[in-house]
């Protein structure tokens, strides 16, 4: 058990009392603040806001792909729905989702702190989030651009639409997603309590930690390349554009060399979520806590290396793609030792199974095929058949969406109690999580049958006898739609009818659980010591061997 | 969905008998290989899926939680159990690799007897040139193939990037301006089969399809008789559907991505800045070699230029014959 000491400032008593909802008062005071949980709850309720529209445009592109012919958008307008809901999901949603509104909010917390290393820095990067947002809702209020998310060129460099502004909106999130990560390094670095060893620090702040290298050290390598895109569009100088005498591949490179380790940005947050969850939900000490911690450090390295399997079929040389092959493989050993890692957790647990662990079981079946999938693509000559088929798309969407987003609406619920101290109807979180499983396996498991059949991405209209597969999945999207917009109205319902959280409804060991639900604003009553580990549950019986 | 709906959908999984549930029909020597590996790969997955999700499903029914006062393991990991699933899964990925990098580079070298063929990629059409016969072809036309034999295709784009997928011979690679990429392969059988546009290339990104016809080799040296190029005049009906032009300009009124060119010739054209032009031999033959120059009011400016590829001849006989069309 953990103790508090330090002395008070007298008289400052009543400020640490108050929620952090309720301390200072006003629009003001919340747009300028410094408290990180204020900052982490903007972050949540503007990504999910954005998760809205990027869904939104979604179930365009899945509506017109019910039947075969154009019916709702010309080949025009659909790109530009389907490269809305890719900028949108991935810059917007993915990218800061889970270390920016969970990790905000609780990384101080669980290192006992008062706030971030560098509050302001903190204040900073969300700004700049609301600002490179703008620009992207700039570019769909100008017409849109079509080039879809990656900005491939030439077409990227000759197209005629707001190519631009949405280059601009990219360029300015990823310096928010760079103090984002600048500041939980050096937090994690140097502000752990007293007490808290690397080996005591939850697992996910590993996760976190090993995201934030990656943001450090890639966003500078996207932020250059766009920033020559812009520059060729509107000097003509050339430099990926042959029609200049510009190198198209070299963009690919220069692409996927942020864009593949940015995947990892996006899952390894995930991956400490689920870490805690699990554990915490089975009342059962972490099975292999270095070896999940040591892993997620040694999928973001790796993760570097591997960028050129993506471009398997882009005329890359055959030895660079067989030696992007056989790296990929060694991401995918430290990522099956995490999945085996949390099934071996439950192993002899007294496993809860409410909605968060309902949300991490599905994590679990979801990102095991999303890995299994994975592999199919890293094989050379299997990747050459898929590649830029529905195939590709299904995997990813197993991985990012199934994955990340699962992680992160496992987390929401994880946490709700503690950031709103509020207690959702339960009975809805698990009917809805099932609604959210079936529909997103129907939309999905659909799109790796007609993909391994040959149906081709980005495609607006298609061959009869893929229909069947776009109608189930289609039926799919729409299921998946309905079960988030319940888990939204019970999240929503529960702040105004919710029973009140207690201060440790899930009997967690980590140190957020140990202020009160709210948390007042600062955090803790004086400094908080760590004596014992995050998964030393009172259950676990130490006299059985 | 009605099961009116769904019927003819089941037919068309009918007549795809040939090919499995997962991969579609084996049309090249290299389709046996990759569904080999594929299925190698599949089953495996398989089998690791049913062992993770199913211990989990195991655990989480017989260690629920019924009393909430119930004692856990001590256990923290296993050494032993760790290194073991970092090793095992490690070999199998190897042999994963080592499959497919085989197949791969057996796609990668050409043999040195296979027959020649140019293709060239642009919005929205696949054309194909046989340099040792002077035949060209284009839009609905197709690409033609003797079957058993090696065909390597040399492929370069005029406009952005395009991936030439042909899902039956499980082929495909980009289509890359100012560059040439290759494949081959060795059709099996005779019949049809479906060539995708792989690489998000625009508006009519999903239109730019055809098809490739495998013949026997007999027929199709007769094929390469009928239509090899003899040293009469250039004929500008061929060209028009050769070069792809028919893909944008249709030749009966409609509308498509560029402007029909039908009862054209001789009448004024707004343009995109106001002015009006009047369409003329040398306007045609700008809006051939430089597309960008005069662009018609309502469209795009999108099409590739000529410049270079067609010669003084060619483009002749592509202004007579669009002077025909009323």
């Amino acid at each position: 058990m953990s103790s508090t000491t330090g002395d008070l400032a007298p008289g400052h008593e009543h400020d640490h009392h108050a929620s952090y909802l309720t301390a200072t008062k006003g629009v003001a005071s919340w747009l300028f603040t410094l408290d990180h949980k204020r900052i982490g709850v903007m972050y949540l309720v503007a990504i999910l806001t954005f998760f809205l529209i990027g869904g939104l445009a979604a179930l365009g592109v899945r509506a017109e792909l019910f039947t075969p012919e154009p019916d709702l958008f010309t080949g025009s307008q659909y790109n530009r729905w389907f490269t809305v809901h890719g900028a949108v999901m991935v810059f917007l949603v993915l990218v800061p989702s889970i270390p920016a509104s969970l990790g905000n909010f609780f990384l101080p917390l669980m290192l006992g702190q008062k706030d971030v290393a560098f509050p302001r820095l903190n204040l900073l990067s969300f700004h700049i989030y609301i600002l490179g947002a703008l620009f992207l809702i700039y570019t769909l209020i100008s017409g849109g651009v079509e080039t879809g998310w990656t900005f491939y060129t030439p077409y990227s460099s000759t197209t005629d639409s707001s190519v631009i502004s949405a280059l601009m909106g990219a360029f300015t999130l990823g310096f928010s997603s760079i103090l984002t990560g600048i500041n939980f390094i050096v937090t994690i670095h140097k502000m752990r309590a007293p007490g808290m060893t690397w080996r005591k620090m939850p697992l996910f702040l590993w996760g976190t930690y090993a995201t934030s290298l990656i943001q450090v050290l890639a966003t500078p390598v996207i932020a250059v390349t766009l920033f020559l895109l812009m520059f060729e569009r509107t000097f003509h100088i050339g430099i990926f554009d042959p029609a200049l005498g510009g190198d198209p591949v070299l963009f690919q490179h220069f692409f996927w060399f942020y864009s593949h380790p940015v995947v990892y940005v996006m899952i390894l947050p995930a991956f400490g979520v689920i870490s805690e969850t699990v554990s915490i939900h089975s009342r059962k000490h972490i099975f292999g806590y270095m070896a999940i911690a040591a892993s997620s450090v040694a999928i973001a390295f790796i993760g570097f290396l591997v960028w050129g399997h993506h471009m398997f079929v882009s005329g890359q040389s055959e030895l660079s793609g067989t030696i992007f092959s056989l790296i990929t493989f060694g991401v995918a050993v430290p990522t099956a030792i995490k999945v085996f890692s949390w099934v071996g957790t439950m192993y002899g647990g007294a496993i809860r199974l409410n909605s968060v662990m309902l949300y991490t079981l599905a994590f679990l079946f979801i990102f095991t095929i999303g890995g299994l999938t994975g592999l199919f693509l890293a094989v050379l000559a299997v990747d050459v058949h898929m590649h830029d088929t529905y195939f590709v798309v299904a995997h990813f969407h197993y991985v990012m969406m199934g994955g990340t987003l699962m992680g992160f609406i496992a987390g929401i619920h994880h946490w709700w109690p503690k950031m709103t101290g509020k207690m959702y109807n339960e009975k809805l979180a698990k009917f809805g999580c099932l609604v959210v499983f079936t529909g997103f396996n129907l939309t999905f498991f659909t799109q790796f049958v007609m993909g391994a059949r040959g149906m081709p991405r980005r495609y607006h209209e298609y061959l009869p006898e893929f229909q069947l597969w776009h109608q189930l999945s289609t039926i799919g999207a729409f299921t998946l739609a309905a079960g988030l917009f319940i888990t939204l109205g019970y999240l929503l319902l529960s702040l105004k009818n919710g029973e009140k959280a207690s201060k440790n409804p899930w009997g967690a060991k980590s140190l957020e659980w140990e202020t009160e639900s709210p948390p007042i604003e600062h955090n803790f009553v004086g400094q908080v010591v760590c004596d014992h580990g995050p998964y030393d549950f009172d259950e676990i019986d130490y006299s059985r061997g | 969905m009605t099961l009116a709906s769904l019927l003819p959908f089941l037919a068309a999984s009918e007549a795809r008998a040939e090919g499995t549930f997962w991969m579609p029909e084996q049309a090249s020597t290299f389709a046996e290989e990759v569904d080999w590996i594929y299925y190698f790969i599949y089953w495996i997955d398989v089998l690791f899926f049913f062992l993770v999700i199913g211990a989990m499903v195991y655990f989480a029914i017989r260690y629920r939680a019924k009393t909430g006062k119930e004692r856990t393991s001590p256990l923290k990991g296993s050494h032993s159990l760790e290194l073991a699933w970092s090793a095992i899964p490690g070999l199998i990925l190897l042999s994963f690799f080592w499959f497919g990098f085989q197949t791969y580079m057996d796609m990668q070298v050409p043999p040195k007897d296979a027959l020649n063929i140019r293709v060239t990629g642009q919005k929205w059409n696949w054309s194909f040139e046989y340099p040792d016969y002077g035949i060209r072809q284009g839009g609905d036309q197709g690409l033609v193939v003797p079957s058993g034999q090696p065909v390597m295709l040399t492929m370069s784009s005029v406009d952005v990037l395009h991936s030439f997928y042909i899902p039956d011979f499980r082929v495909k690679k980009d289509v890359v301006p100012n560059r040439y990429s290759t494949i081959w392969f060795e059709a099996k059988g005779t019949g049809d089969h479906q060539v995708f546009c792989t690489e998000y290339c625009g508006d009519d990104h999903s239109r730019m399809l055809t098809k490739v016809h495998v013949m026997e080799p007999a027929k199709f040296r007769e094929w390469v008789r009928d239509n090899k190029a003899d040293d009469g005049p250039v004929d500008g009906q061929s060209l028009f559907s050769s070069m792809g032009c028919i893909g944008c300009h249709s030749i009966d009124g409609s509308k498509l991505v560029g402007p029909s060119l039908k009862g054209k010739y001789g009448t004024d054209e707004q343009l995109t800045d106001g002015s009006t032009v009047a369409i003329d031999d040398n306007y045609i033959r700008e809006s051939i070699m430089v597309p960008g120059a005069k662009v018609v009011a309502g469209y795009a400016p999108q099409m590739p230029p000529y410049q270079g590829r067609l010669n003084d001849e060619e483009v002749n006989a592509l202004i007579d014959y669009i002077k025909t069309l009323k």
